[in-house]
């Protein structure tokens, strides 16, 4: 009899059967997400946030003597461009080098900015990996590549003829990546 | 093999620094601290918060990388023309998203973070409260009719 008087007072308090399994459904939702998170691979490339935005203005100096410097005044010509950061310093500029060298004689306009460099070292890397620029411009303190949210080199931008930034590769362009690379400055020569 | 082992030694002794040669950044104030102690030290402040994008794991302040330099003499330069380190940190983010921050921002992504645990202590004192109400209604019960017991 008072067994069952308990049972009785005891049942309005007693959580509902099917949440007494709440808790554990959380924990088990949560271990999940953390195991998606372990299991897939990480991306930590730092894309610049500029895409789709006008490149920022500046006007840089001629890092070689008798040649021009770059300014961003000249990506608004009507014509896309290919603009390349890069770096003597740079083991994987040497690699795309043939790339560029590709892409210049099928006629892409490619502006060079060189970044933290020295005149001896570039223009030895030029000599030795071909030179495939129509201006390069000396970014010896960083601050144009800070500027167009470029984390590395080798970068490109795809710049249209507006010189709104279409696209930015982040790394080498490999030699199975040129087709594409001609798709989009097609697509921003439209 | 001991001459294999020469020629290959001074091999790497040659080539080795020819690869590795980047130069430091000629920014300004890349190793130079500002002349006024006040402004340093708003722009330390604010070095600490942002990562180095080559050596993603450190401050700008803890790194050595080129580019770190050339990220602490942006800072000092905008510091000392008179921004405020809110400023510099927007003008980051505006070119390499919320990623190169390590304050974290309140943005339309993030907001659950900073609203999930206030929704949780609502949740727990409200559950607390009904318990605690609960409980004394069943004791104001059972003292209500203490003939039951016998």
């Amino acid at each position: 009899m008072s067994d069952k008087a308990m049972s009785e007072t005891s049942a309005g308090v007693r959580p509902r059967r099917w949440t007494i399994w709440l808790p554990l459904g959380v924990f088990a939702a949560f271990v999940a997400l953390v195991l998606i998170g372990l299991l897939r691979p990480a991306d930590h490339t730092v894309r610049s946030a500029l895409v789709g935005k006008p490149m920022p203005t500046f006007d840089l100096p001629p890092a070689l003597p008798g040649r021009d410097g770059l300014a961003s005044a000249v990506l608004t010509n009507g014509k896309p461009h290919l603009v390349n950061i890069f770096a003597s310093w740079c083991i994987p500029c040497r690699v795309e080098a043939p790339q560029l060298a590709e892409l210049a004689k099928a006629g892409v306009p490619i502006e060079g900015i060189s970044v933290r460099d020295s005149k001896d070292n570039l223009l030895a890397f030029l000599q030795e990996n071909g030179d495939p620029y129509q201006r390069i411009g000396a970014d010896d303190d960083g601050q144009v590549q800070l500027a167009l949210g470029s984390s590395g080199v080798p970068e490109t931008y795809i710049v249209d003829g507006k010189g709104v930034i279409r696209y930015q590769h982040v790394g080498e362009i490999r030699a199975d990546q040129l087709a594409m690379i001609l798709q989009k400055l097609d697509e921003a020569g439209r | 093999m001991k001459r294999l082992l020469l020629a290959l030694t001074a091999l790497f002794a040659l080539t080795a620094p020819a690869l590795a040669q980047q130069e430091q950044s000629t920014a300004p104030y890349a190793y130079r601290q500002l002349d006024d102690p006040a402004k340093e030290r708003t722009a330390k402040a604010l070095m600490e918060t942002l990562r180095c994008l080559q050596c993603q794991g450190q401050s700008i302040a803890d790194s050595d990388a080129p580019i770190a330099g050339s990220m602490r003499s942006l800072v000092r330069e905008r510091i000392a023309a008179g921004e405020t380190p809110e400023q510099i940190r927007a003008w980051l983010i505006e070119r390499y998203g919320d990623y190169v921050s390590y304050a974290p921002q309140l943005t339309e992504l993030t907001w659950p973070l900073f609203a999930v645990p206030l929704v949780f202590l609502l949740v727990a004192f409200l559950l607390l409260r009904r318990r605690f109400t609960l409980r004394r209604d069943a004791l104001d019960v059972a003292g209500d009719a203490p003939g039951d017991e016998a």
